[in-house]
This record gives C-alpha cells, sequence and structure tokens, in this order.
C-alpha cells in the first residue's frame, strides 16, 4: 500500500490542455462548454466495424492521465441507449453492416456521429470491395469525419469538441 | 515419412529455413500426422485458384518443426467442386481455416462442420471471392443467414448472447455462452465479423506497394506483417536489408512488442479491479508511444517498415536521450511488478483463473505468449533467428501454470527483455544506409515471410504475378490458433471472469477475420 500510495504522488497530475494554441480549450474552459451545449456530461458510444484496431488504441488513449478524457466531462458508455455520440472506426465490414444501422438506431435523438480515420472517413486502404462499404457515411449519418491512419488523440479529441461545438449554435 | 520429404524438398526463399513439398492426397494426411507424431506444429493452411494457368485449384500448408518451416502443396485434382482431405484430426485448429478456405475459393474440406465462417450472408454461397473470375467491384446485399450453435441441454443452463457489438473499445465478434448458475460450461465463438476482403484487395495492388496493406492487417502489429511482407519479397528478389535497416526494424518491433504489453498490464489489472494499475500503465505506453514519435515520425509504426528497409533513420538527438528513456521505463516497470505481486487482490484475482493446460496448448498448437505462459517455450526469435536477432541471443520466457497470472507474468518478462534487445541495438547501430532498392520480381514466385510478433508468429505468403503484380497474398495471425484456446481456458470459471481472461490472452479480431 505503502508503494502504491508513493508511486501515486511521484506520478503527479499530468493531464494536459487539449491544444496549447487554443486556450479556450483548457480544460475548465472545455467542461464549462460542454455542460453549456450538452447541460451534462457528454456520453460516446464506440462502435468498431471492421477497422484494423488502430484507431480504437488511439480512442483508448483519451483515457490516459494525459489526456484524461473523463475529467473533462466526456465518458464512453456501454450502451447505445446512454450514448449522444457514436464514434465509428474502420470501413463498414459488409458482415458489420447490420450491427451498425441497429446500433445508430437505438442512440436517442439527437445524436451526433463522428467517422474516425481515413477508413471511417472514406474506406481508406480497404476501398469499397465484396467486403467493405467503404466510409461510415455511406452507411449512417455522418456529423464529422477525422483523417489520419491512425488520428492522434489530440486529433480526435479535438474532433469531438468541434462537433459538439457546432452543433450547440 | 518426414525423413522422406526433407530429401526430396526444394527450398523456398523466406527469412527463415523454408522447404518445400508437393504431395498427394494421401501423402498429404500421412505428413501431417507424421508431424503430429514427432511434435511438430501446424502453422497455416491457403489456398489459390490456379485454374486460368494450368486449370486446377491449389491448397498449401505450412508446418514448424525443429528444422525450420514446412510449406506442403497438396495436389489437387478435381474441377468445379474440388475437395481437401482435412487435417482437424491431426491439428484441430485446421479446421477454422479450412471453413474459411471454403468461403473464399469454394474448395470444401472434408470435415464435418460446414458452417459459413467469414462469410455471413453478405455474398451468395456459390460466389467464391478469391476466385480469380470473381469480379472484385462486386457489391452484394446481406442475406442474414441463422448461425447454428452447438445447443447445450441439461436442468438449469441457459444460453448468454455477447456481441458482435460489444461494451467498451474493442472489436466486435460474438460469443454464446452455456451456463449454469454463473459458471461456464460451454463457450462458442462466432468471428469474421471485421472480414474486408484483404486477400483479393492484395490482388489489385504492385508488390512495392503491398506492404502499406500488410500493415493495416491489424494495427497492433504493424512493424511485424509489414515486416514479414517485406521479408518475402525481399526473399523473392534477392534484396538484402543493409545491416542498419535491419537493425531500425527490429528497434520498431521491439517497441510495438513493448506498447502493447504496457497496454495489456494495465487493462489486465482493471479488470482485477485495481484501476491504479491502467492509469500508470497507460501513462507509461503514452510516453513509449511519444517517444515511438520522436524516433520514428510516428506513434503507431503503419509505413515504418517497408521492402528493402525502413523509411526514415533516427534523429540526430543524442542516443542516450532514448536510453535515458528505456532506464525509466524499466524501472517504473519493476516497481509496478512488486505492487501487482504483492497486491492480494489482484493476485486472488490473477491465480487460477483461465487456466490453458500445458497438454491442451500443445494439441491446438497454441502460439506466441499464449503457449509460452501454459510452458510451450516457443519463440521464433530464439528458435530460428533471422537477422538482426541472430545476434540477440532472445531469452525465452514460459511460465508453467497457464493461468491469467502465467500470461501476466510472461509480458513482464518480455517487456524487460524488450527494453534488454533495445538497448543492445542502439549500442551496435552500424553506419550506413537504412534502405535498398527492390526490384519487381518475376511472375509466378512464392515467397515466405516469418516473423515472431508480440502476440506470435505472423506470416505472409507472396505469390508474384506478371509486371510487378502480385498474383496471390495469404496472411496469417497466430490468433487463428489461439482463438480456440479460450473456449477451453474459460471452462468451469464464471462469466463475469471472461473479460479478465479473454484481456489476458488479448487476440485480434481483424487479424483473423482479415
Amino acid at each position: 500500500m505503502i508503494n502504491t500510495l508513493s508511486r501515486m504522488i511521484r506520478s503527479g497530475i499530468l493531464t494536459e490542455q487539449v491544444s496549447p494554441a487554443n486556450a479556450d480549450a483548457a480544460t475548465g474552459a472545455l467542461q464549462q462548454r460542454i455542460l453549456r451545449i450538452l447541460g451534462r456530461a457528454l456520453c460516446i458510444r464506440h462502435v468498431d466495424a471492421g477497422s484494423c484496431n488502430g484507431c480504437e488504441l488511439e480512442i483508448q488513449a483519451l483515457n490516459n492521465p494525459y489526456y484524461n478524457l473523463e475529467g473533462v466531462g466526456i465518458k464512453f458508455v456501454a450502451s447505445p441507449r446512454h450514448a449522444d455520440l457514436l464514434l465509428v472506426t474502420g470501413p463498414v465490414s459488409v458482415n458489420m453492416e447490420e450491427a451498425l444501422k441497429r446500433t445508430f438506431d437505438a442512440v436517442p435523438d439527437p445524436k451526433l456521429v463522428i467517422a474516425v480515420g481515413d477508413c471511417g472517413a472514406c474506406g481508406g486502404v480497404y476501398g469499397k470491395t465484396y467486403a467493405t462499404r467503404g466510409g461510415v457515411a455511406d452507411i449512417i449519418p455522418v456529423n464529422h469525419s477525422i483523417m489520419g491512419c491512425p488520428p492522434t488523440p489530440a486529433a480526435i479529441l479535438e474532433a469531438i469538441l468541434q462537433t459538439v461545438q457546432s452543433t450547440g449554435k | 515419412m518426414t525423413a522422406q520429404i526433407d530429401e526430396a524438398a526444394k527450398r523456398l526463399p523466406s527469412n527463415l529455413p523454408c522447404r518445400y513439398t508437393l504431395t498427394s492426397a494421401v501423402e498429404f494426411r500421412e505428413l501431417a500426422k507424421s508431424m503430429r507424431a514427432a511434435g511438430g506444429r501446424f502453422l497455416t493452411l491457403w489456398g489459390a485458384d490456379d485454374r486460368d494457368r494450368d486449370g486446377r485449384f491449389r491448397v498449401y500448408a505450412a508446418f514448424l518443426d525443429a528444422a525450420g518451416l514446412l510449406v506442403v502443396e497438396h495436389d489437387m485434382h478435381g474441377g468445379a467442386e474440388p475437395l481437401l482431405p482435412s487435417l482437424g484430426e491431426f491439428f484441430p485448429s485446421a479446421v477454422r481455416m479450412e471453413r474459411a478456405v471454403f468461403d473464399l475459393l469454394g474448395i470444401r474440406s472434408l470435415e464435418p462442420d460446414h458452417r459459413g465462417w467469414l462469410r455471413h450472408g453478405g455474398w451468395p454461397e456459390d460466389v467464391f471471392p478469391l476466385r480469380r473470375d470473381f469480379d472484385s467491384s462486386a457489391q452484394f446485399g446481406m442475406v442474414s443467414e441463422p448461425y447454428p450453435f452447438v445447443q447445450v441441454e441439461g436442468e438449469g443452463v441457459h444460453e448468454i448472447a455477447v456481441g458482435p457489438v460489444h461494451a467498451g473499445t474493442i472489436e466486435p465478434g460474438h460469443f454464446r455462452f452455456s451456463v449454469v448458475g454463473e459458471k461456464v460450461l460451454r463457450l462458442e465463438q462466432r468471428l469474421g465479423y471485421k472480414h474486408k476482403g484483404i486477400e483479393k484487395r492484395f490482388e489489385s495492388l504492385v508488390q512495392k506497394e503491398g506492404h502499406t496493406l500488410a500493415a493495416r492487417i491489424c494495427g497492433d502489429s504493424a512493424v511485424a506483417y509489414a515486416w514479414a511482407y517485406s521479408a518475402a519479397l525481399e526473399a523473392v528478389t534477392g534484396v538484402i536489408c543493409p545491416p542498419r535497416g535491419v537493425q531500425l526494424r527490429a528497434l520498431a518491433l521491439e517497441h510495438e512488442r513493448l506498447a502493447n504489453h504496457l497496454g495489456d498490464l494495465g487493462a489486465l489489472g482493471n479488470d482485477a479491479g485495481f484501476a491504479f494499475g491502467l492509469t500508470q500503465f497507460s501513462r507509461m505506453k503514452e510516453d513509449l508511444l511519444r517517444t515511438n514519435q520522436a524516433c520514428f515520425n510516428a506513434r503507431y509504426l503503419m509505413d515504418f517498415v517497408v521492402p528493402g528497409g525502413v523509411v526514415s533513420d533516427l534523429p540526430d538527438a543524442d542516443p542516450r536521450s532514448v536510453l535515458d528513456r528505456y532506464n525509466l521505463l524499466e524501472h517504473d516497470v519493476v516497481g509496478l511488478r512488486n505492487i501487482y505481486d504483492n497486491h492480494a487482490g489482484v493476485q486472488d484475482r490473477f491465480r487460477g483463473t483461465g487456466t490453458l493446460a500445458r497438454e491442451t496448448a500443445w494439441e491446438l498448437d497454441a502460439a506466441g505468449l499464449a503457449a509460452r505462459a501454459s510452458g510451450v517455450p516457443h519463440d521464433l526469435r530464439a528458435d530460428f533467428p533471422w537477422q538482426p536477432y541472430d545476434k540477440m541471443n532472445v531469452n525465452v520466457s514460459t511460465q508453467a501454470s497457464g493461468d491469467v497470472a502465467a500470461r501476466v507474468s510472461v509480458r513482464f518478462d518480455e517487456v524487460l527483455e524488450s527494453l534488454r534487445i533495445c538497448r543492445a541495438l542502439l549500442a551496435d547501430l552500424q553506419a550506413g544506409d537504412i534502405r535498398r532498392a527492390v526490384p519487381s520480381a518475376g511472375a509466378g514466385l512464392l515467397g515466405i515471410g516469418v516473423i515472431e510478433g508480440w502476440r506470435g508468429p505472423v506470416l505472409i505468403a507472396l505469390e508474384t504475378g506478371p509486371n510487378g503484380s502480385i498474383r496471390r497474398c495469404h496472411a496469417h495471425d497466430p490468433s487463428w490458433q489461439n482463438w480456440p484456446l479460450i473456449e477451453y481456458a474459460i471452462l468451469g470459471n464464471l462469466v463475469p471472469d471472461f473479460p479478465l481472461i479473454n484481456k489476458s490472452f488479448n487476440l485480434s479480431y481483424t487479424g483473423h477475420d482479415l
């Protein structure tokens, strides 16, 4: 226990500002913005519709202490029924098309969708084939796409904020 | 039998010692049987449509034994409905691969289980995408088909269906538990949800571009796959990667291994109810990814390894700064291991959970980390060291208990071993080029690349076509062997322990589904 506590103390608080260039994106202001727009925390449901798993790794990184997503009032939820926003990765595989549509339908209105990564945006290196449908927008309505292979956690976080903000106006 | 094969065998171009032989249908099974008896392992199985060339289909099986790789071609006759003698009797892990070969090529295995594996109804059942006459731009509507899971009957037995979409940021797959109360009597997996037609996609690329797709077969093993692809192409063209390029490839591969192990160690702590572990290890993983950004210009090394070498050299900055980061990481990992080992709650969840017996691991050809945690000491970096591992004397870490604790322990050992290898690579870094030009290979050559990724051996079998094209490219992930292991490791455990057990294997869906 002493070991655990001493390591916690030595680690300290590592959370960084989202974008140093954008003072408005500092964590406190960010949290206020989300609360102003949504009236509560932003709940995200992630759906992997056929990715190579690279985007998932960067989405998971959002929860590490540097990006500290939960610290700014954004959390990942287990059920689409609890979600405000769907984060979708991958070129949509034929075998996942139905599951993606059903998940989208299960999210209550008003809902937002972000397509993550080159594949989510346009199908990426896999293109459109007998096994893939291409980008997420070909299957469900998409509010915003993030390019990158995979996009960095900072890029994903910025895109989430922009999407929320543009909807709030 | 294998001695006779050895005499008759030709050599195939590969980064590992690799023999090749052609067998009749009877010999194909006989050879598998003698391989099993001699302690050989089954690696992969793939098919090809060569009807445009000589009117035949082909099926290849790859084995590993004490002499290295053995690729066996089944001399297949028969026209529209080719048949394949099943290897499932000797190597149960072959059955799912045989089902996949049917879905993609229409080569029917003489195995009783004919349920679709990769085909969920997304293309008609009489259409086979890997055949030459298949129009690759064709798209079909989904026709959902029922999948007959094996039913378990008895008083109080009921089923729990999970997935394909899971709670959390993870890949899609379906699990069907048959349980009494919370105790698992049987688990049946259904995969294939992420099938992206990668092997067909390869055929529309040229040889020099194939590595970009190979790196995206499985995002957490990008270096391993890109290296395996490059090794296959280099083997058929006779190009040798310069020493510095080879060392940088190994550095990148070990960084990939480190990042994944750190991520898993954190997630395993979290699944055992110790969120502190997740926080600490995810911090260390992020630090390493930022080191990747500084050293290789990318957090994830999708396009770092290319045929002939690597794309960029290390920055000119003082290499000691990287060594300092290794020292810091090692200090942190040793401290965390001490905390995990002495935490009663964590150990209570780890020990005796999800046990995979050594005999089961042998029988099912367990690969990589999962095998080593059950006392099967295979690691290609030590067994058949290719450059630069021939100078590394890699220590293979094993455990006997085969439970979650064993897989955690192997990960800790491998983190420390990878750090040792990284230091040695940096200390011995050769001057000179990092890349050589790779010409296009002539048509009709088959080359094999095999790399020990962090999960186990990944394989690329590349057959060249005319004018620098790719005729056929087969990719194999160790998850093919290891997914069935979980169906055994879960038996008798509680349903709530499944996330922990599943995480302790951390298998790839995308690498398996292709």
